[in-house]
């Protein structure tokens, strides 16, 4: 299992880091870490299985609908 | 899928009212929890559950699309039965069953409530044509065709929808007046300090705000008499009007659930699990349940908080779904914690907490009004809600003091967490 995060509709809620804090951060200036690598499209390491539903969760609650569980 | 036509309850299936962002999580939770029965979820809109925060912002810049805020149906409701542009228009809790407009009636063993809101109308003389709400994907999508550079906008009321609005609205060039009858535009949901604040910035952008009066009629236009033209209001003024929006609050939509002996004058009253006046087969979810959070007390209030839909929705799916499966209730305490945000021209404000608790007792926590600022809501002393205008990388930590809130203070909140 992966994910991606669309960084062109995250707007750094922060709501996926209170879901998944293992996968998601925030920087000092809150922005979500991933910005720092990409402004597109970003694309997880495999994920494991045992963080599915926290992963799920944070897809769930992103208020910009930006994250995608890949199975 | 099973027949849901069978004449014990069991095997009937879950029947979901409202098929948004409530009911789309309840029926993933009900999945998740145990429940193998048919789920079908019914809704009177004709879409599959879309986002609405969008509607009155970034998406009503634009072309509202329908395909760029459609949810994705997540694993566990991929077998969910939808009947789309269906209107349940009456339920009965005994019998169990619920009636729809094409005069079906549809038996259940499990009932979710996920109705939702929709936007007052204000009962004035005049015109009915030129005036718009904005709840819906179909509302937005009327409203971005009247928001031409130039056109005069009348924005009724000052609330965070009414405020997103105006500043969309001030983005695609749009003339824009707000009138409400509160002197501080977002009083009731910020106090005046933030309310204030948010007031000067709108200003530098254009809008002009009628605050302390209320309208009292619409006019109709030289035009077309039968469409807006102006708006009058209290102190006499006469504010010309291309096109109006009301957004003056919303009543919930209950009316479906009358002649069951419910409480219905604001909402449906659920207890901890989410469970309608303590019926284990019948819970609600979303803005339309009031609910008590033991994060602060156990008074049954409603919420209407994007994330809260998601933490109510799970919470009464899963609760149902347990039920049916035979598999007890759940030991947790439900004591989210609530989250809003608003965002209006490049500014977002984010709450975490129940600020509306606290508005008697307001202190600068951080920066200052003018600029970036952490604004902290107090009931007796303590805090029980925080708003951020600007810094970003401090929502963690103040979310963090929030989740702490009660600690013993409420008895009722059994484990409090380690201080911060
Ligand atoms: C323009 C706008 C901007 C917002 N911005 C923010 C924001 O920035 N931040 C934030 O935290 N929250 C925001 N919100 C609030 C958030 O969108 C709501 O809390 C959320 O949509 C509520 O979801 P729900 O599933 O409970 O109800 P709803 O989304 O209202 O869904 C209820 C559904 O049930 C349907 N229905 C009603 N009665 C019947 C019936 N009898 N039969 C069949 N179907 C029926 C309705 O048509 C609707 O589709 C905003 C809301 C709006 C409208
Ligand atoms: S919740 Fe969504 S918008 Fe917020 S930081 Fe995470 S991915 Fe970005």
């Amino acid at each position: 299992m992966k994910f991606t995060v669309d960084m062109k509709k995250c707007q750094d809620h922060g709501q996926c880091v209170y879901s998944a804090p293992t996968l998601f951060a925030l920087d000092d200036l809150g922005k979500l870490t991933f910005r720092e690598e990409t402004d597109g499209l970003y694309e997880s390491e495999e994920v494991d299985e045992s963080l599915r539903d926290d992963l799920e969760e944070a897809a769930d609650v992103c208020p910009m609908q930006a994250i995608e569980v890949l199975d | 899928m099973e027949e849901t036509t069978s004449t014990s309850a069991a095997g009937n299936g879950i029947v979901v009212v409202g098929a948004s962002m409530g009911g789309m999580r309840a029926a993933e939770a009900a999945r998740k929890a145990g429940y193998q029965g048919p789920i079908t979820v019914i809704g009177d809109e004709p879409h599959m559950p879309y986002n609405r925060p969008p509607l009155s912002k970034e998406a009503l810049a634009g072309r509202p699309d329908p395909a760029a805020l459609i949810f994705r149906v997540p694993r566990a409701a991929q077998d969910v039965n939808w009947r789309l542009g269906t209107t349940v228009t009456a339920a009965d809790l005994t019998a169990r069953t619920v009636t729809l407009d094409t005069g079906e009636v549809l038996p259940w063993e499990g009932l979710v409530v996920a109705t939702g809101l929709r936007p007052r109308r204000l009962p004035l003389p005049g015109p009915a044509a030129g005036r718009y709400v904005i709840r819906t994907l179909a509302d937005a999508q009327e409203l971005h065709e009247q928001l031409e550079p130039g056109r005069r906008l009348v924005v009724i009321g000052a609330g965070f929808i009414g405020c997103e609005l105006a500043a969309t609205a001030r983005k695609l060039g749009v003339s824009v007046d707000v009138v409400a009858p509160e002197p501080v535009p977002m009083q009731r949901p910020l106090g005046d300090l933030l309310g204030q604040a948010l007031q000067q910035r709108h200003e530098a952008a254009g809008v002009r705000f009628h605050l302390g009066v209320l309208p009292v009629a619409f006019g109709g236009s030289a035009e077309d008499p039968d469409a807006v033209g102006s708006v009058s209001l209290s102190d006499g003024t006469v504010l010309p009007a291309d096109l109006v929006v009301e957004a003056v609050g919303c009543a919930t939509n209950v009316e479906w659930l009358e002649g069951n002996g419910l409480d219905l004058s604001d909402g449906v009253r659920c207890d901890n699990h989410l469970r309608v006046e303590g019926r284990p087969e019948v819970v609600a979810c979303g803005d339309v349940a009031k609910f008590p959070n033991l994060l602060f007390d156990d008074i049954p209030r409603r919420v209407e908080h994007w994330t809260m839909v998601t933490d109510t929705a799970k919470r009464a799916g899963s609760t149902l779904g347990r039920h049916l499966a035979g598999n007890g209730e759940a030991e947790d305490v439900f004591a989210p914690v609530p989250s809003f945000w608003s965002d209006q021209y490049d500014i977002r404000i984010q709450s975490f907490g129940a600020v509306g608790l606290g508005t008697e007792d307001i202190r600068v926590l951080e920066g200052s009004p003018d600029t970036d600022v952490v604004v902290g809501y107090h009931r007796d002393g303590e805090l029980v809600g925080v708003v951020m205008v600007g810094f970003g990388g401090k929502h963690a930590q103040y979310r963090t003091l929030i989740s702490t809130v009660g600690q013993g203070a409420v008895p009722v909140r059994p484990t409090a967490p380690e201080p911060v």
